[in-house]
C-alpha cells in the first residue's frame, strides 16, 4: 500500500469512526424521547389489581376497573356451568370450550374483560337471549361463558391474565 | 490573537466563578456541613441509612408532615431504601386509605396498597395549619430542594435547637433554632435520644437520627440521584471520547488548508 | 445564493429538485464560502441552533405530561420527575437547556459587539438577532411560570404588574394579560399556550437571520471584507461543520455537567415551594439571564421610569449599527474601543450581580451607576470613540500577516477606504 493510500485509509477510518460513535450517541438520545411515551411507573403500578371475591354469592357478578377497563367477575351456579358446557362448538361463531375460559378447579369463576369485541361498548349483565350478556350498541348476545352467540361481535369476551392469590382474592394482570 | 483569547477567557471564567458562588450558596457558610455519601459525582445513598431514615420519618415526622408526591412502591424501587416487595406491601397495608365512592355512593377506607400515594396526616392544608398553632408543617416531598443549603440545612435545623440566648424572649409555641432564618421556629425539637428504636439496632442518638432522616428526605426529593450520577459519568466519558475523534478529524480536514492564517 | 448551477446526481433527485429546490439549498449551504480565519467565538451560532432544537424537542415531550392548571401544575411536574420514563432527564435538560441557551446567546452577542458584526451591511442580521433575543426572554419568562412554584408565581406577579405603570390604559392591559384580577389560573393557561408557540416564531426568525447572513457572508476576526469564494474562504462543509461539531461537544460537556451533577444550582430553591398567593418570598429574583435588566428596572424609583429604562436598554441595541461611528469594524484594531468594550462587559456583569441583591444601600447605588453607564456607553462612548479613535492599521487581506502599527504603511488601509 502506498503512503498516499495509507494516509487516505487512516483518514477514512477516523471519519468513519467519528460518524459511527456519533450515531451511537444519537441513538442513545432518541431512546428516552421515545420511551417517555410508554406507560409510566404510576400506570405500571396500577397494571395489576387485587379483587376480594369473598362476598359474591353464586349466580351473582361484580364489575371492577382494571387498566381503565371494566372486568366482569361472575360466580356461576352449577346449573349455569352445566348449561354453558352443553353448547355444541358448531353453534359458536368463535368456538371455545367453557373449560378453556376458566381456571382448573375454579369453574365457578368467570373472569373476563367486560368489553364487547365488536366496537368496545360495555355489555349489560343478565340480559340477552342466552342468559349471559347483551350489548345494546349493536345487539351482540353473549352466553353464560361470555361467548358470542348472535350479533356482529366477532370474538368471545377476552379472558385477561389472572390468578387466585387465595380462595378469597383474585389478582388480575 | 491567542494571547487575547486566553487572558480574557481566564478573566471571564474567574468572574463567573466569583459570581456564581455568592449568588447561589446564600447562607450556607453558616450551616453544619456533613460529608454526605450522596454528594459528589459518584455520590450514592447509604441504603441502611435510608431505611432508618424512613423509620424516623414514619414514627416522628409523618404525624404532622405529609409527603404527598411519594408512593409506597417508591420504597421498593432501585436507588432508594429498596425495601423488599413484602416489606413495601406491609408498610402500605399498615395505613388506612380513603377510597370510593362505592356502589352506594359512600366513601370507605381500605388498607393501603403499594400503588397508593403516602397518606397525609391532615385532609388539607388548612386543617394542617389549624392543628399546628397557625404554622404549616411543610410537605416533605421536595423539602430538601426547597431550602438553600439542602441536606446541610435540614440537618443543621434538626441539630440547631440550642439553649435560647440570654435576652431573647419567645412567644408560646415558638422555639429558638440556631440555623432557622430569623432564629425562630414553631416546631419543638422533634428529635431526642432514643425517641425511635431502630429496627437494625443502631444507636438512636439525635445526631444519628438527624443524619438518617436527612438522607431519607434527600432521596425523597431526588429519587433519581443514583441513576442520574451513573448516567452522567457515562455521558461525559462518551462526549470526551467523541470529542477526541472529532478533534482529530478536524485537524485532518483543516490540514488541507494552508496554515498561514 | 443565486446560482442554480447545482444539478442533482440522481434522476429522482432532479425531478424533486425541479419542483422544490431543497437539494440546491442543501448544496448551497454545504458549499457556502466561509472565511477561513474564524475563531471559536464563531461557533456559537451553530451551538444556538442546537439549543433551540433541544428546547423544542424536550419541550414538546414535556407538554405530553405537564398539566397547565393551577391546582395540578406543580404536581404534574413532580409526576414527570418521578413517574414518567426518563422524565427527570428530559425536565432537567429543558430547565438547564434554557440557561445554556442564554449563556450561548450572550457569548454570541458579545462576539458581535467585539468584532463589529452588527455594522453595515449586516444590520438586519443584527436586528433579527435582537428580535430572537426578545422572544427568547419572553419564552423563558413564561416557561418559568409553568411549574407554579413560589418564584413562578411571584416573578409573574412582579413583571406583569409593570404594565400597570402605562398611563391611562395600564390597569386594563394588566387585567387583560392576567385574564383575572391577579396572576391566576387563566394566566397560567395562556402562558403555556404562548410558551409553546413562541419557539416556532423564533425558529422562523432564525431562518431569516441565517438567510440575511448568507447575503454578505460571515464577518471575521480581522473585520475586513473578503471575496467569497476565494483563497481566503473554505466551503462550510466539512471545514466549518467539523469545527462547529467539536465546539458543540465541548459545550455539551458543560451542559451535561449541569444536568447530571448540579441540575438545580442555576435555579432558585424557592421554586420548589408550591405557589402561595398569601406568602411573598423574601427576595423575588428572576433567573440569572434576566438579572441585568432586573437591576436596571429597580434602579429607577419611579415605576414607569423603570419600565421605560428596562425596555430602553434593549431597544437601544436596535440602533447600535448607527450609533457606532467607527469606520473600522473589528475591535482587534481599535485599541480605545477595546478598553470600553471590556468596561461594558464588566458593567453588565456587575448589573447582573446587583439584580440578585436586594435593591437597597450600596447595591442600589451600584445598580444606578451601572444603569447610567450602560446608556452612556451607547449614547456617548460609541459615537465619540468611533470618530476620534486612532485605529491600528488594518491588513488588506487575511492571508497576510497583521503588522504592528507604523512599520509597513503600504499594508495599512487607506483612511477613506470603506470596509
Amino acid at each position: 500500500m502506498s503512503k498516499e493510500e495509507k494516509k487516505v485509509n487512516r483518514r477514512d477510518f477516523l471519519f468513519t469512526a467519528s460518524y459511527t460513535v456519533g450515531a451511537v450517541g444519537l441513538g442513545a438520545v432518541v431512546w428516552p424521547l421515545v420511551h417517555q411515551m410508554n406507560p409510566d411507573k404510576a400506570q405500571k403500578a396500577l397494571a395489576t389489581t387485587e379483587v376480594d371475591i369473598s362476598n359474591i354469592e353464586p349466580g351473582k357478578s361484580i364489575t371492577v376497573l382494571w387498566r381503565g377497563k371494566p372486568v366482569f367477575l361472575k360466580r356461576r351456579t352449577q346449573e349455569e356451568i352445566a348449561e354453558a358446557r352443553s353448547v355444541s362448538l358448531n353453534d359458536l361463531p368463535d368456538p371455545q370450550k367453557d373449560e378453556e375460559r376458566v381456571k382448573n378447579g375454579k369453574d365457578e369463576w368467570l373472569v373476563m374483560l367486560g368489553v364487547c369485541t365488536h366496537l368496545g361498548c360495555v355489555p349489560l349483565k343478565d340480559k340477552g337471549d342466552y342468559k349471559g350478556w347483551f350489548c345494546p350498541c349493536h345487539g351482540s348476545h353473549y352466553d353464560l361463558s361470555g361467548r358470542i352467540r348472535k350479533g356482529p361481535a366477532p370474538k368471545n369476551m377476552e379472558i385477561p391474565k389472572y390468578e387466585f392469590v387465595d380462595s378469597n382474592t383474585i389478582k388480575i394482570g | 490573537m491567542k494571547k487575547f483569547n486566553l487572558k480574557k477567557l481566564t478573566f471571564l471564567v474567574f468572574i463567573m466563578i466569583v459570581f456564581i458562588n455568592p449568588l447561589y450558596s446564600a447562607e450556607s457558610s453558616d450551616l453544619l456541613k456533613i460529608k454526605w455519601s450522596f454528594k459528589g459525582l459518584t455520590g450514592k445513598f447509604d441504603r441502611a441509612s435510608l431505611q432508618r431514615g424512613f423509620q424516623v420519618y414514619k414514627e416522628v415526622c409523618s404525624s404532622c408532615h405529609s409527603m404527598q408526591y411519594l408512593s409506597y412502591r417508591n420504597l421498593g424501587e432501585a436507588g432508594g431504601p429498596e425495601f423488599s416487595t413484602e416489606e413495601v406491601k406491609a408498610i402500605a397495608a399498615s395505613v388506612e386509605i380513603e377510597d370510593g365512592p362505592d356502589s352506594q355512593g359512600e366513601m370507605f377506607t381500605r388498607p393501603g396498597r403499594p400503588s397508593d400515594k403516602f397518606k397525609s396526616p391532615y385532609p388539607n392544608v388548612n386543617a394542617s395549619i389549624a392543628a399546628n398553632g397557625g404554622a404549616y408543617p411543610p410537605d416533605m416531598s421536595v423539602l430538601v430542594k426547597a431550602r438553600p443549603g439542602g441536606a446541610d440545612y435540614i440537618y443543621s435545623v434538626l441539630m440547631g435547637y440550642n439553649e435560647t440566648p440570654a435576652g431573647m424572649s419567645l412567644d408560646d409555641g415558638v422555639y429558638y433554632n440556631k440555623y432557622m432564618v430569623g432564629n425562630k421556629i414553631k416546631m419543638a425539637a422533634p428529635l431526642s435520644d432514643g425517641i425511635v428504636e431502630y429496627t437494625d439496632g443502631s444507636e438512636p442518638t439525635v445526631d444519628q437520627m438527624a443524619k438518617d432522616v436527612t438522607t431519607f428526605l434527600t432521596w425523597a426529593a431526588e429519587p433519581e440521584l443514583e441513576e442520574r450520577h451513573k448516567m452522567g459519568i457515562k455521558v461525559i466519558i462518551y462526549l470526551i471520547l467523541l470529542s477526541i475523534l472529532v478533534y482529530f478529524s478536524m485537524k485532518k480536514i483543516w490540514s488541507r488548508v494552508d496554515p498561514k492564517v | 445564493m443565486s446560482d442554480h448551477e447545482y444539478t442533482p446526481k440522481s434522476k429522482a433527485g432532479k425531478w424533486f429538485n425541479d419542483r422544490l429546490p431543497l437539494l440546491t439549498l442543501s448544496a448551497h449551504l454545504s458549499d457556502y464560502p466561509t472565511p477561513k480565519n474564524l475563531n471559536y467565538w464563531w461557533t456559537f451560532g451553530g451551538i444556538l441552533t442546537f439549543c433551540l432544537l433541544t428546547q423544542i424537542i424536550t419541550g414538546v415531550v414535556l407538554a405530553m405530561h405537564y398539566v397547565a392548571q393551577a391546582d395540578l401544575a406543580f404536581a404534574s411536574v413532580e409526576h414527570i420527575m418521578r413517574d414518567v420514563n426518563y422524565g427527570w432527564l428530559i425536565r432537567y435538560i429543558h430547565s438547564n437547556g434554557a440557561s445554556m441557551f442564554f449563556l450561548a446567546v450572550y457569548i454570541h452577542i458579545f462576539r458581535s459587539l467585539f468584532y463589529g458584526s452588527y455594522k453595515s451591511p449586516r444590520e438586519i442580521i443584527w436586528i433579527t438577532g435582537l428580535i430572537i433575543y426578545l422572544l427568547m426572554m419572553a419564552t423563558a419568562f413564561m416557561g418559568y411560570v409553568l411549574p407554579w412554584g413560589q418564584m413562578s408565581f411571584w416573578g409573574a406577579t412582579v413583571i406583569t404588574n409593570l404594565f400597570s405603570a402605562i398611563p391611562l390604559v395600564g390597569e386594563s392591559i394588566t387585567t387583560w394579560l392576567w385574564g383575572a384580577y391577579s396572576v391566576d389560573n387563566p394566566t397560567l393557561n395562556r402562558f403555556f399556550s404562548l410558551h409553546y408557540l413562541l419557539p416556532f416564531l423564533i425558529l422562523g426568525l432564525v431562518i431569516l437571520h441565517i438567510w440575511a447572513l448568507h447575503v454578505p457572508g460571515n464577518n471575521n476576526p480581522v473585520g475586513i471584507e473578503i471575496k467569497k469564494p476565494s483563497k481566503d474562504t473554505v466551503p462550510f462543509h466539512p471545514y466549518i461543520t467539523v469545527k462547529d461539531a467539536f465546539a458543540l461537544l465541548m459545550f455539551m460537556v458543560i451542559f451535561a455537567g449541569f444536568v447530571f451533577f448540579s441540575p438545580n444550582v442555576l435555579g432558585h430553591s424557592d421554586n420548589y415551594i408550591p405557589a402561595n398567593p398569601l406568602v411573598t418570598p423574601s427576595h423575588i429574583v428572576p433567573e440569572w439571564y434576566l438579572l441585568p435588566f432586573y437591576a436596571i428596572l429597580r434602579s429607577v424609583p419611579d415605576k414607569l421610569g423603570g419600565v421605560i429604562l428596562m425596555f430602553g436598554a434593549i431597544f437601544i441595541l436596535f440602533v447600535l449599527p448607527w450609533l457606532d461611528t467607527s469606520k473600522v469594524r473589528s475591535a482587534v484594531f481599535r485599541p480605545i474601543y477595546r478598553q470600553f468594550y471590556w468596561i461594558f462587559v464588566i458593567n453588565v456583569l456587575m448589573l447582573g450581580y446587583m439584580g440578585a441583591m436586594p435593591a437597597e444601600g450600596t447595591y442600589l447605588i451600584l445598580a444606578r451607576v451601572g444603569t447610567i453607564y450602560y446608556f452612556l456607553h451607547f449614547i456617548v462612548v460609541l459615537p465619540v470613540v468611533g470618530l476620534l479613535e486612532k485605529t491600528d492599521p488594518v491588513p488588506t487581506s487575511i492571508s497576510e500577516p497583521v503588522l504592528s502599527s507604523g512599520s509597513a504603511p503600504s499594508l495599512a488601509k487607506k483612511d477613506n477606504e470603506k470596509i
